[in-house]
């Protein structure tokens, strides 16, 4: 019995450390989708985690620290599309800028934070699904924001692929002229992509200090904003594969958390390397086939639109 | 009434200069904002962030240490900046050049040997140069993104410094705090003043500015950059290789960042601990853009961010604010510059749209 109940732990564990992945990436995928590379998702989140447990400390209300989490890093995600759409920077440039100030401002923030606990969010409990056994608590004995990261995949799925909004986004994405043309308002709704993936960045900050680990420290989403980044390559931009890498991913980390609990004679610092360069060799893997990266990434990514008339 | 962007016939050079002064002026808006939201004296701050760390010549020494790391890492960035090379992992490639010199300075331990100092210089460019190589490598060879890679690699180069200082080198006789023994004195810096820790690295940064500014502006191969960096397919046509841009600009980028960690651990720090850059790397990244990616812009640029350093701690004396608040400032110089940059190529116009011809906008922005 104690094998299994160490299998439900471990299974438990990844599909928490692969819930803020999948928030990020699945929202940054809407971004690319619409032709806006946001390389500041680490800022963002960053930025969410410390407004979510400020908001937390201050309120105790978990529902209005979630919402705090995601107006902050909106916040940070509207001067990106201010600079980048309106002003027309370089958005790999900017994003960089955004991480900066975002790693700044948290820190700055969260200063009279540290060491503060709270209470984490509580477990949703599913009358019936919750009490089966082994399967209980693997998949119905989770947060509601790791059910949020599931469905919000789902969603974004549907609505790229299978409504009149998506199929705009897409276009916007594919090719600003054409879409511009046809009279779609490319800007705005750049825009309102951006704004999604920011939300969405907030949330996966909000889960990391609220649920995953309830605390706040300085550069605690530890490289997961760039992860998401990379699994969105990874997922050559289909929502349903950014869950999955998302599982790899919160199952690398964990493997490599559990082997270091159970005394495996390599040092922690060595292991906990295993995500990074888990994710460079994922990078490899995936971008090597450059006809599948080229059929697959928006083809107006990165390429700032100005309309001429 | 809304005012226009209108694009200007050709780029304006006066813009080019101007700009990087004109978001340093909104970071200070910024700052007065800022601080007086905090309820703190407004003036007396930012007299405290800017002016008072350079009341003192001892002060000024200060600066000088600390534009050192950041001048060294801005100009191999801007090698690959120029030519679109994004690397981002300056940081990762500074603690590299760290980890290979200060590894040859234990290996010295005490022992006088005058050839120490430059061998450690090289072993800091290769250990920086070998971390860049591979995002370079498999960028070239297997298209992955070289941002990513370089920013892994980042978090990497840290555990294994960690690793190396909680592990094989921590100081036997250190109290088991995680750091190296203190090198010895054949592999310390000679300072340049007595009393400060003014030391020869400055010096490396200078002999820097005007290696890159003769590979930018004198060579061919800086030639060859610039026009990959502004139009890759002009530059595919001339038969210039971006294979070849690209490990330029990494290997420029990682020696750089290579040599400036040599400098710190031989210099201001003398030992291996795991904060040896309060994110030198990163800020590098802006001193590049504020420096106009020019050697001599980036050594204007880069003491001035090393103002910011030095600013966050007279604040933290003055004010008790915390020291993240240099962060704020970098990230904010960084984000007026970019918004004002739009004034490079474009301008303000108010009133009703003229008659344009039709064309447009037919600049492509890198």
């Amino acid at each position: 019995m104690d094998g299994l109940d160490g299998v439900v732990a471990l299974l438990v564990a990844m599909i928490r450390a692969a819930t803020p992945l999948a928030l990020a990436a699945v929202g940054e995928l809407v971004t690319e989708k619409s032709g806006v590379l946001n390389l500041g998702v680490e800022g963002m989140m960053l930025v969410g985690a410390v407004a979510a447990f400020a908001t937390a400390v201050m309120t105790g209300n978990p529902a209005l620290a979630i919402l705090a989490g995601m107006l902050g890093a909106m916040a940070l995600a509207l001067v990106f599309g201010i600079l980048t759409l309106g002003l027309l920077s370089n958005q790999v440039a900017t994003g960089l800028a955004l991480t900066i100030f975002g790693v700044g401002l948290s820190a700055f923030i969260g200063q009279g934070f540290i060491g503060i606990p709270i209470e984490g969010l509580d477990a949703l409990h599913i009358p019936g699904l919750s009490d089966l056994p082994l399967i209980g608590p693997v998949l119905f004995a989770h947060d509601p924001l790791v059910y949020a990261s599931v469905l919000a995949t789902i969603l974004v799925g549907w609505g790229l692929y299978r409504t009149r909004v998506g199929l705009v986004i897409r276009a916007v994405g594919e090719n600003h002229d054409a879409a511009h043309a046809l009279g779609y308002p490319v800007i705005g709704i750049r825009f309102l992509c951006v704004l999604f993936g920011g939300a969405m960045s907030g949330l996966a900050g909000a889960y990391l200090s609220l649920a995953y680990t309830p605390m706040w420290v300085e550069t605690m989403t530890a490289g997961r904003g760039w992860i998401a980044l990379a699994l969105v390559v990874f997922a050559t931009w289909k929502p349903g594969r950014v869950l999955l890498g998302a599982y790899l991913f919160g199952g690398v980390t964990i493997v490599q958390l559990h082997a270091q609990g159970a005394g495996l004679a390599v040092s922690s610092h060595l292991l906990s390397m295993l995500p990074y360069l888990a994710t460079i060799v994922v990078l490899v893997l995936i971008s090597r086939d450059r006809t599948r990266i080229r059929l697959n990434a928006p083809a107006c990514i990165g390429r700032p639109f100005r309309p001429s008339h | 009434m809304w005012p226009r962007l209108e694009a200007r016939p050709e780029r304006s050079r006066l813009m080019i200069y101007l700009t990087p002064l004109i978001a340093a002026g909104l970071t200070g808006v910024a700052g007065v904002i800022l601080f007086a939201a905090l309820g703190h004296d407004p003036l007396r701050a930012l007299h405290a962030f800017f002016i008072a760390p350079l009341s003192t010549g001892f002060g000024w020494s200060e600066l000088i240490v600390k534009a050192t790391p950041l001048v060294l890492c801005a100009l191999g960035l801007a090698v690959g900046f120029r030519g679109n090379v994004w690397n981002i992992g300056a940081e990762g490639q500074l603690i590299l050049g760290a980890i290979c010199a200060g590894g040859l300075a234990l290996w010295a331990g005490d022992a006088k040997l005058p050839w120490l100092l430059p061998t450690m210089v090289l072993a800091g460019m290769i250990g920086g140069m070998a971390w860049a190589a591979i995002p370079a490598l498999l960028r070239v060879h297997f298209n992955a993104n070289e941002i990513l890679v370089s920013l892994m690699l980042t978090y990497v180069a840290e555990l294994l410094l960690g690793y190396l200082v909680h592990g094989p080198w921590r100081d036997p006789a250190g109290f088991n705090f995680p750091e190296s023994a203190l090198f010895g004195p054949s592999a310390q810096l000679p300072a340049l003043v007595e009393g400060t820790r003014l030391h020869v690295g400055a010096l490396f940064a200078l002999a820097g500015v005007g290696g890159i500014w003769l590979l930018l502006m004198r060579a061919f191969i800086g030639f060859q950059v610039k026009v990959i960096g502004l139009a890759p397919r002009a530059g595919g046509y001339a038969g210039f290789s971006q294979a070849r841009v690209i490990w330029l600009g990494l290997l420029c980028g990682g020696g750089m960042a290579g040599l400036a960690g040599m400098v710190e651990v031989a210099g201001p720090i003398g030992q291996l601990h795991p904060q040896i850059s309060p994110g030198y790397g990163f800020t590098a990244i802006i001193v590049a853009f504020l420096g106009r990616l020019h050697p001599l812009g980036i050594l204007l640029a880069g003491l001035f961010m090393a103002l910011t350093y030095l600013g966050g701690d007279t604040l933290q004396i003055e004010l008790g604010l915390p020291r993240a608040v240099t962060g704020v400032f970098q990230g904010m110089i960084l984000f007026f510059l970019l918004a004002a940059d739009v004034l490079i190529h474009h301008r303000f116009r108010f009133g009703r749209r003229p008659v344009q011809p039709r064309g447009g906008d037919r600049h492509g922005r890198a």
